[in-house]
């Protein structure tokens, strides 16, 4: 019955993870758009989301911190805890990015864009999704599919690497561009930064799985 | 370095159950090796067989060989009272002698014609201080044992062991009747005779097993289902009877 309890709660706890997943998701996908849009009002929100991401970290902290202390889980139960303390904070810290993102926006005021945002987008999207595939995985405890998704964040590496280019091509033709390319380049940066955090969340899959912490070489 | 070597070990009581099947298995000297598993699983079993307390029940049939320094203890030949001597046990409800502390501590070494006081005492002190007991009862030596608390009374059965100088101590879940402090108490010493001493205990929870383990063994049914590191065993264990029973799926 007591372990029925435990399953119980770990179950909700996952689930719980999805919820803040989709929180850090939205967050990142919508200070997109807003930055896309200039739209200064959407930015604020966004930084006001992160507050709420960081409530439900601290108290799905909690909730892990109280099953390992009444439940003193062992093996499999025990790499599970240990994770989703870890993954949890992975989360709060990849919404801190698009809170970031966020502010770079408010900070910009009203400057215009230095060029129209086609791949910051692209490195969102592509970011976003492999995020929540990592988190279903993550569920699941699905290996296989963990050890799979960082293979993809050459992709957002690679979108990274082009922005890069691109914005310095605007600075040297012309170095008041400066403030506004690099404005694109700390959004574009805090997105590839996501990216290598979803590749954390992967090497925990495997853990939980197979009871090894390496490195994922991606 | 092995202290202990049991080979191929199998025991039958005499209605017919069978306690320990075919076990192999090394104990490390100057360790916590933590021998657990379900109720019935055969570690008390193979935890009197190290001391031969099993020549006092029912067994009918033992087979194997327990090498202690490479000699082999099962033989009809070995002295009880030497190998007992040498291999010292604490019990689940502590056992205290109707006489003073001093006199539970001093009881074996009398028996075995120690009559010099400075020797006596000199166990005491040693013995009691290794058990983490001395500071609590060094001004009342005299004072009936049976007056101590649960948890003292347990950690001066394991004095009274110490006394002698054994080699290897065996304990069958010697902390099951404690208080949390108690129990800390005793398993805070455990670290420290580990430095000396080569211990074999059987704990009464896995948690207890995984705080104390340097190596474990898991026991299920008469067999050793797997054995290894500790850290290793609780966190990352190999087998999935292991896993299922320190996660508390079943047992």
């Amino acid at each position: 019955m007591l372990r029925k309890t435990f399953q119980n709660e770990i179950q909700q706890v996952k689930d719980e993870i999805v919820a803040l997943s989709g929180m850090v998701e939205k967050a990142t996908l919508d200070s997109v758009e807003a930055l896309k849009k200039r739209d200064i009002e959407a930015a604020r929100q966004i930084v006001e989301t992160d507050k709420r991401i960081n409530e439900k970290r601290f108290a799905l902290e909690e909730q892990v911190m109280i099953l390992i202390a009444t439940q003193q889980p062992m093996a499999h139960d025990l790499r599970l805890l240990a994770s989703l303390l870890e993954i949890i904070s992975e989360l709060e810290r990849m919404g801190d990015y698009a809170k970031g993102i966020g502010i770079i926006n408010i900070r910009m005021g009203d400057q215009p864009l230095l060029k129209p945002l086609i791949d910051l987008p692209r490195m969102a999207a592509k970011g976003t999704d492999m995020l929540h595939r990592a988190v279903q995985a993550f569920i699941h405890e699905d290996a296989e599919t963990a050890r799979l998704i960082p293979t993809e964040d050459d992709e957002v590496d690679a979108l990274y690497d082009q922005i890069y280019r691109e914005l310095i091509t605007y600075i040297m033709a012309d170095p008041k561009n400066i403030e506004r390319a690099n404005w694109l380049l700390w959004a574009a940066h805090n997105l590839e930064r996501l990216g290598d955090r979803v590749t954390n969340i992967c090497e925990r899959t495997i853990f939980i799985v197979e009871g090894r912490l390496k490195e994922i070489d991606a | 370095m092995d202290k202990i070597i049991i080979e191929s070990l199998s025991l039958q009581y005499s209605d017919g159950t069978e306690s320990l099947r075919d076990i192999s298995l090394g104990i490390r000297e100057k360790a916590v090796t933590v021998l657990f598993g379900p109720a019935g699983g055969g570690k008390s079993s193979l935890l009197r067989c190290l001391n031969r307390l099993n020549d006092l029940t029912e067994v009918q049939t033992v087979s194997g060989r327990i090498l202690l320094d490479g000699e082999n203890i099962l033989d009809p030949k070995t002295d009880t009272i030497t190998l007992r001597r040498k291999v010292g046990m604490v019990f689940a409800r502590p056992v205290v002698l109707p006489f003073s502390i001093r006199g539970n501590l001093v009881y074996g070494l009398e028996v075995m014609g120690e009559k010099r006081r400075s020797r006596l005492d000199e166990a005491v002190e040693r013995s009691l201080r290794q058990a983490a007991l001395w500071d609590e009862v060094k001004d009342r030596l005299d004072d009936p044992a049976v007056a101590l608390s649960g948890g003292q009374q347990q950690r001066l059965c394991l004095a009274r062991s110490l006394a002698l100088e054994p080699e290897v101590i065996l304990l069958d879940e010697p902390t099951s009747g404690l208080d949390p402090i108690s129990t800390g108490k005793v398993e805070a010493s455990l670290l420290e005779l580990k430095k000396q001493y080569t211990i074999i205990l059987v704990p009464h929870s896995v948690q207890q097993a995984a705080r104390t383990a340097d190596f474990a063994a898991f026991f299920l049914q008469g067999e050793l289902i797997e054995y290894g590191d500790g850290k290793e065993l609780f966190t990352n264990p190999q087998d999935q009877r292991t896993e299922e029973y320190i996660t508390g799926r079943f047992g």
